[in-house]
């Protein structure tokens, strides 16, 4: 975990209201497992007061990248950052996806901006020979978040682009492509689609990893801002520092 | 020239090695802040609120960013007494921290229970009894908002300890003073002020409360006037030492709660951004006092002109 600031090496536009930003951190590059995220101050000002919360996307060498949906203040803030400006970031932080247990076959399912924690799973998926399976959903063609991955199966609410469905329906629709493969499944994207998703692995019996948002303040387990309730014990696991990964049998959404 | 004297009392019985403090709720039990601070250099930290039983707090959201602050419902989530003993108490010992406890209870018995328990350990230099909770509905604030309920919760826990015994003060009161008043009859070393103060957010789309609790408790710099009026007010009317709180975020606040009538500060949620802030904002507090020749911090404590 560190604090540091850190010069913007791209700021780069992915759809409307999607951009990628990379930032030159070695130590933070070094320390980073996928699934992780970072808690970053948008400006130097008081407001906005929090840190926002975001997925490692992807690290490359020295850089880190993050991807980044512009939904409020914050965000709108981060989306006008240049080259060469600097961000302060805390991280990384949490416990990210488990890849070394030993299935062949990794499902990515991905929802909207759900996207962002996969480019760096895919990369570290590839160092271990893992067959890997991207289903990429979102609203319509335009919010479509591409990865460009050979082995990616897209979803649009509205048809636009690849099936008419969720993801959950694209899933559904793929069975043939995993059903007899010893697998598991990765999930990031809305508590809706975590839902389905749990649902479907539970019937399934497949072994699943979902990834959690929630609202934080410090992102280091200080605040308790982000509870999510244990499946088995009447306790709060803390998204930050339990999660943001979870096995989808131990928390209920 | 002489050294700067960056010591504090807090009453007769507590002496501070400088006079930032790390307030209850903001920083856990010291574990996952020490990797940004050495808890040793800091003048105290203040344990998250340590109830008899564990609490398993309030249900998502808890959290939400308002304009200049936050607010939270918790809900006093809390590992128990017997847990903090063993699980949390050691690494606070180690790390040679200055370590004020702070209570929460939903009777007076629980408190004085708590208190009693927590007693015997040296490392425990004294407790805060937090009587203001706005996110509970057993105790908290039903204790904050009632002078006999304050002034009897103070009276309990005095018997039991010989320790400072501070009382954490709610802004959610129309006279704070009197409050501080019958703390101080009552035998209480200090008063802490303030807690959060009530508040709401909604979603105007979905028209729902942004936190579940409905209300929580506002902190952050945009509470910070409503702290220091509260402050100065307990300060022009009452003779008791105040640790003041509320919205600081700079070394300037900080200075500002001293000059208000504050003999200490503690820091909230400034941790949650800024992890590193209690170092940054003593250093700048020091440098203040070099700057303007004041030879010892304490001077500095009421000092306002009107």
């Amino acid at each position: 975990m560190t604090i540091e600031n850190y010069v913007i090496l791209r700021n780069k536009k992915l759809t409307e209201k999607t951009f990628e930003l990379t930032i030159d951190a070695p130590e933070l590059a070094r320390l980073s497992e996928p699934g992780q995220f970072c808690n970053i101050k948008v400006s130097g000002e008081l407001i906005p007061l929090l840190r926002r919360p975001f997925s490692i996307s992807q690290v490359s060498g020295t850089e880190v990248t993050f991807m980044i949906a512009v939904t409020g203040t914050g965000t709108g803030i981060l989306a006008k950052k240049q080259t060469g400006d600097e961000l302060n970031v805390l991280g990384p932080l949490g416990k990210g996806f488990g890849i070394d247990d030993t299935f062949e076959t990794a499902i990515l399912i991905a929802g909207g901006i759900g996207v962002a924690p996969f480019p760096f799973l895919i990369n570290k998926l590839k160092e271990q020979g893992k067959e890997i399976i991207l289903f990429n959903g979102a609203r319509n063609s335009a919010e479509l978040i591409k990865l460009n991955f050979e082995n990616e199966l897209n979803s649009t609410d509205d048809g636009s682009a690849g099936l008419k469905g969720n993801v959950i329906d694209l899933l559904h629709a793929n069975r043939k492509l995993f059903v007899n493969k010893n697998v598991k499944v990765f999930g990031c994207g809305p508590h809706p689609m975590l839902k389905a998703l749990q649902d479907y692995c539970s019937t399934g019996n497949l072994n699943c990893e979902i990834s959690v948002e929630s609202n934080m303040a410090c992102g280091f387990g200080i605040c308790q801002g982000c509870p999510v309730h244990s499946a088995s014990e009447d306790k709060y696991y803390l998204i930050c520092k339990d999660g943001p990964v979870f096995n989808s049998r131990d928390i209920i959404l | 020239m002489s050294e700067l004297d960056f010591t504090v009392k807090i009453g007769n019985k507590l002496t501070l090695k400088n006079p930032v403090m790390l307030a209850s709720g903001t920083v856990g039990y010291g574990n996952e802040i020490s990797e940004f601070l050495d808890l040793s250099e800091i003048g105290a930290i203040v344990t998250k609120s340590i109830s008899l039983k564990p609490r398993k707090g309030n249900p998502p959201q808890r959290v939400v960013e308002t304009t200049g602050g936050m607010l939270n419902a918790i809900g006093l989530a809390n590992v128990g007494v017997e847990k903090f003993i063993s699980e949390k108490l050691p690494f606070l010992e180690k790390v040679n921290s200055t370590l004020i406890c702070n209570i929460a209870a939903s009777s007076v018995e629980e408190y004085t229970e708590c208190v009693k328990i927590l007693d015997k350990y040296k490392i425990i230099k004294g407790f805060e009894i937090n009587v203001s909770c706005p996110n509970v509905k057993d105790g908290g604030l039903i204790f904050g908002n009632n002078l006999e309920a304050v002034a009897g919760i103070t009276e309990k826990v005095r018997v039991v300890t010989e320790k400072p015994v501070i009382i954490k003060l709610s802004p959610n009161v129309s006279n704070i003073a009197e409050f501080a008043k019958v703390a101080k009859e009552r035998g209480a070393d200090a008063v802490s002020a303030i807690n959060t103060l009530v508040g709401t957010a909604f979603d105007i789309y979905t028209r729902r409360p942004k936190i579940k609790n409905i209300t929580g408790g506002l902190s952050g710099p945009a509470i910070k006037p409503v702290a220091l009026a509260k402050v100065f007010e307990i300060s022009r009317n009452v003779d008791i030492p105040i640790i003041g709180i509320g919205g600081i975020s700079k070394w300037e606040d900080a200075i500002e709660f001293m000059i208000a009538g504050a003999s200490a500060f503690q820091l909230g949620t400034i941790n949650f951004v800024n992890p590193k802030a209690a170092k940054e904002i003593l250093e700048g507090v020091k440098n203040y006092c070099l700057q303007n020749n004041i030879k010892e911090i304490s001077g500095l404590t009421g000092s306002y002109e009107l």
